[in-house]
């Protein structure tokens, strides 16, 4: 008799599964998990941590806060922090002071760790939540990120 | 064997069959090298390499902060599990004691990390022996956990989000209200899992009796995770070695003793139950504190040896450090829970067909990365 | 030509008009072949749009939307692409059976169409052996598919190939033998006879309890011989990759493709005529309004192609020896056990009838 239970007992499981499909296709019209996305880009938003990009704000008057200490550089485990300093004579103070010329971020490189924003002591650098970051040669990869004729915000140390 | 009789009687050929790098069921770059008699596999040798990165040497290269973004690399479906297993090692072998907001944290979020890499297993489970709705059935519910992880630690898949001493940054304000509605949500979709595959005669037919391990043949082969427990071996680290806050939950350890694929599979799903259950127990107690302590910007390790092992979703990874007193580790060496469960393949799949190959690789539930590293 | 419309017979005394009566056969047979070979081009390629929509609704997807409105001229978009892809092949491939095998496939899925009765006079070719001639043709398609994985000097071709004739060979039987199953109510293999005798009620109805499954044995059967999930064992693309037609491409791989889904057009339409009363209407509510058939006909079938399209998309695939377990341990005896109770009910008249 196990014959015929096997049978019955075998389409009653196969019911059971379309029962489950055939419930999402009736429902298909607001159940869609699809997002159509360059469509949506307008409403799509990213989370406020999303690791995008490092970028450096500036304000209005064109600085950052960026003192060139290296602990980014020193904190990237793949070296796609660059940074070329120079000690220049800084107008308020008159003393020798460690300036930043270029903060290169080798974008190409970066694994999105977080670890040299973690690091940054004056939050000079931080995320950005850009994802669209396809480009069509490798060159643009490599950033300058702060902007040029920029300098340090005063009061930062 | 009545393959054998066969033999005897008529004169069959075997054949090689390449099954990947590029192949819909190895699921990454690995190659099969398949000896087939007809259907009948004889012999199955995996082919290892080429996803191979040598994070271990690259770990000797590298300060104790920023190994931990490595092992996201490697079994990328359990990567903040993998943090955490580097994290407690370090802090295990510089004394460090992390607040209780921490462990707590963690253990939610490992927890999270488990049951996103086992509905993903789940659909591909199915995708492999044919029934393709499940996996976006799958995605659909992975990609609430992902929200979550997006919106606490930054990053959908590749997390970082442990550091040594702590977390990188505290959880988001959304993070509790977050969980809860996916375990709401969860909890009414796990039956439907069991409606949809679980139950289903055909895919009872395809998994029962399949791929069958031993207990003895388990521990011999050093198989570790679901694969293990699906053949009666008790060896769940959360359970026999607890970590962070999982000596103050109660779960049960998913065991079967039947040791096929079936059994691996419904290990699986109990252990989605475990998950939710744990993380039900946690999320509304995570105690005030600091989500990270004060640790040297230059982690130097004292002179030693350190050894630390946690339960990924695939198994048991080992974090083994040997340090000389330097900020890097003289050698770093993980044991991946992949590679000992694939060393099974060519065990428990010989003798069934290119249809029980594939449902028994999505059972032992692979992941390419993790085994090359 | 066999069908008393008014169109057609304008048509027919037009061509007379036009050329000897010795040519006119052969001129209309020529144009009913060719409205035949476009309209059936186009259904395949809505049926592959209708597939594909139907799992994406199963799916939580939204399934093509950007051709046309709906994502209408999506898949008339997929056929252009694959009419301007080269055609290429491996080597040391047998290039002429490698040739021929879509052919094969997509002439034999064609020819079958021809017996259906789509409306009271709708019909191409009313030939009085109508379901022998349609279980013979369907299983010439076989033939395509083991030459083409032969042919392709491929293993994963080989072994698809190879299971696809022991499926379609096993289950052959399973179609054949349903299907005579109803013929014992009809007594008549000719498909505008087996509709006629629905007019006092549809067979499965007429049938009951041997009918319901016969049906069911039909469909399961007919599922395997269309090779569609959960019998894809000749595809299985998570084990073969793409099974017999791995090596095609372009437009000889667009065949293969178009054939399966005008086979599971015609499994359908042979289900319809043999279990639901075909271009009937239910209780016969437009029997005033012959050409509405058309409309009740393919209603009908478009149910029946949404049932195998919800198996596809719910069930797991068998494993190939469970295939020929399921075949010869399950319906083959359920089959024969299922004859003689129908044999018994039709000769006990027990039938139902209105």
């Amino acid at each position: 008799m196990s014959y015929f239970s096997d049978i019955y007992h075998g389409i009653q499981t196969l019911l059971t599964g379309m029962g489950v499909t055939g419930k999402y296709f009736l429902n298909s019209r607001k159940g869609a998990i699809t997002q159509q996305y360059p469509d949506n880009r307008d409403t799509l938003k990213m989370f406020e941590r999303f690791r995008g990009e490092v970028v450096m704000p500036h304000d209005e008057n064109n600085e950052h806060s960026c003192t060139g200490c290296q602990k980014c550089e020193i904190a990237c485990p793949n070296g796609s922090i660059e940074i070329i300093w120079d000690r220049q004579v800084d107008p308020e103070t008159g003393k020798k002071k460690k300036m930043i010329d270029k903060h290169i971020y080798h974008f190409g490189m970066c694994t999105q760790c977080g670890l040299c924003v973690d690091a940054c002591p004056s939050d000079a650098i931080k995320w950005a939540p850009n994802f669209e970051n396809a480009v069509y040669d490798r060159s643009q990869l490599t950033r300058v990120l702060n902007k040029p004729g920029s300098k340090v915000r005063a009061g930062v140390e | 064997m009545e393959t054998a009789t066969i033999n005897n009687n008529f004169k069959s050929e075997e054949y090689f069959i390449n099954m990947g790098p590029q192949h819909p069921a190895t699921h990454g770059v690995l190659r099969l090298l398949l000896t087939i008699d007809g259907e009948i596999i004889k012999k199955v040798e995996p082919d290892l390499g080429y996803i191979h990165r040598s994070i271990e040497k690259m770990c000797e290269r590298d300060s104790y902060q920023q190994i931990v973004h490595l092992t996201d690399r490697m079994d990328y479906l359990s990567s903040h599990i993998n943090n955490e297993a580097v994290c407690l090692a370090v802090e295990n072998a510089l004394e460090l004691e992390v607040p209780e907001r921490v462990k707590v944290i963690r253990t939610i979020i490992d927890e999270l990390t488990r049951i996103s890499s086992h509905t993903l297993w789940w659909g591909v489970m199915g995708m492999d022996v044919g029934a393709l709705t499940s996996y976006f059935y799958g995605f659909r519910d992975r990609e609430m956990i992902n929200d979550i992880f997006e919106e606490t630690c930054g990053a959908r898949l590749t997390m970082n989000y442990n550091i040594p001493g702590g977390l990188m940054q505290d959880i988001h304000p959304n993070f509790v209200k977050r969980v809860k509605e996916f375990i709401a949500h969860f909890k009414t979709k796990l039956p439907e899992y069991d409606k949809l595959l679980t139950g289903n005669i055909i895919f009872q037919k395809r998994t029962k009796g399949v791929g069958v391990l031993s207990k003895e043949d388990a521990i011999a082969y050093g198989a570790s995770g679901p694969v293990a427990r699906g053949s009666g071996y008790s060896c769940d680290v959360r359970k026999h070695h607890p970590y962070s806050a999982l000596d103050k939950v109660s779960f049960n350890e998913a065991l079967h003793t039947e040791g096929d694929s079936y059994a691996r599979y419904l290990v699986r799903i109990q252990e989605m139950w475990e998950s939710v259950s744990i993380i039900e127990q946690l999320i509304d107690n995570i105690p005030e504190g600091d989500f990270k302590v004060a640790t040297n910007a230059v982690i130097k390790l004292p002179k030693g040896e350190y050894y630390q092992k946690v339960e990924t979703a695939r198994g048991e990874l080992g974090v083994y450090i040997i340090s000389t007193g330097g900020k890097n580790p003289h050698r770093m060496k993980f044991r991946s829970p992949g590679l000992s469960n694939l060393s099974l393949l060519n065990h428990i799949t010989v003798g069934g067909k290119i249809g029980d190959l594939v449902a028994t690789m999505a059972t032992i539930d692979i992941v390419v990365p993790d085994i090359d590293r | 030509m066999y069908s008393s419309l008014i169109i057609t017979n304008n048509i027919h005394s037009w061509v007379l008009s036009l050329m000897p009566a010795a040519v006119t056969g052969i001129t209309e047979m020529m144009m009913i072949a060719m409205i035949y070979l476009t309209v059936f081009a186009v259904l395949g390629l809505f049926l592959v749009l209708m597939e594909r929509k139907v799992a994406a609704w199963f799916q939580l997807r939204i399934g093509p939307n950007r051709v046309g409105f709906f994502g209408m001229f999506q898949t008339i978009a997929d056929a252009l692409k694959l009419l301007s892809k080269e055609l290429t092949g491996t080597d040391k491939a047998d290039k002429f059976l490698y040739n021929l095998a879509p052919y094969f496939l997509i002439i034999s899925s064609l020819m079958a169409l021809a017996v259906f009765p789509f409306s009271e006079n709708l019909q191409a070719f009313d030939i009085n052996i109508g379901i022998f001639f349609l279980i013979a043709i369907s299983s010439i398609g076989v033939i395509g598919v083991l030459l083409g994985g032969w042919s392709s000097n491929n293993k994963f071709a080989l072994i698809g190939a190879m299971r696809s004739g022991v499926q379609t060979i096993s289950y052959e039987l399973s179609v054949g033998l349903s299907l005579l199953t109803m013929i014992l109510l009809t007594g008549s293999l000719q498909l505008s006879e087996i509709i006629e005798v629905q007019k006092s009620g549809w067979l499965i109805v007429q049938g009951h309890i041997p009918a319901v499954i016969a049906f069911m044995i039909y469909m399961i059967s007919g599922t395997a011989e269309t090779n569609r999930a959960p019998f894809d064992m000749v595809e299985a693309e998570s084990e073969l990759g793409a099974g017999f037609h791995t090596e095609y491409s372009g437009m000889k791989f667009a065949y293969f493709f178009l054939a399966e889904f005008i086979n599971m057009f015609i499994i359908a339409a042979i289900g319809t005529t043999v279990f639901f009363g075909g271009w009937l209407s239910p209780f016969g509510i437009t029997e005033s309004i012959p050409w509405l058939g058309v409309f009740w006909f393919l209603l009908k079938a478009f149910a029946l192609v949404f049932l195998m399209m919800w198996f596809r998309w719910t069930f797991p695939r068998l494993r190939v020896d469970q295939l020929l377990t399921l075949e010869w341990k399950y319906l083959l005896p359920i089959n024969l056990f299922n004859i003689v109770l129908m044999a018994i009910i039709v000769w006990l008249n027990f039938t139902i009838q209105f």
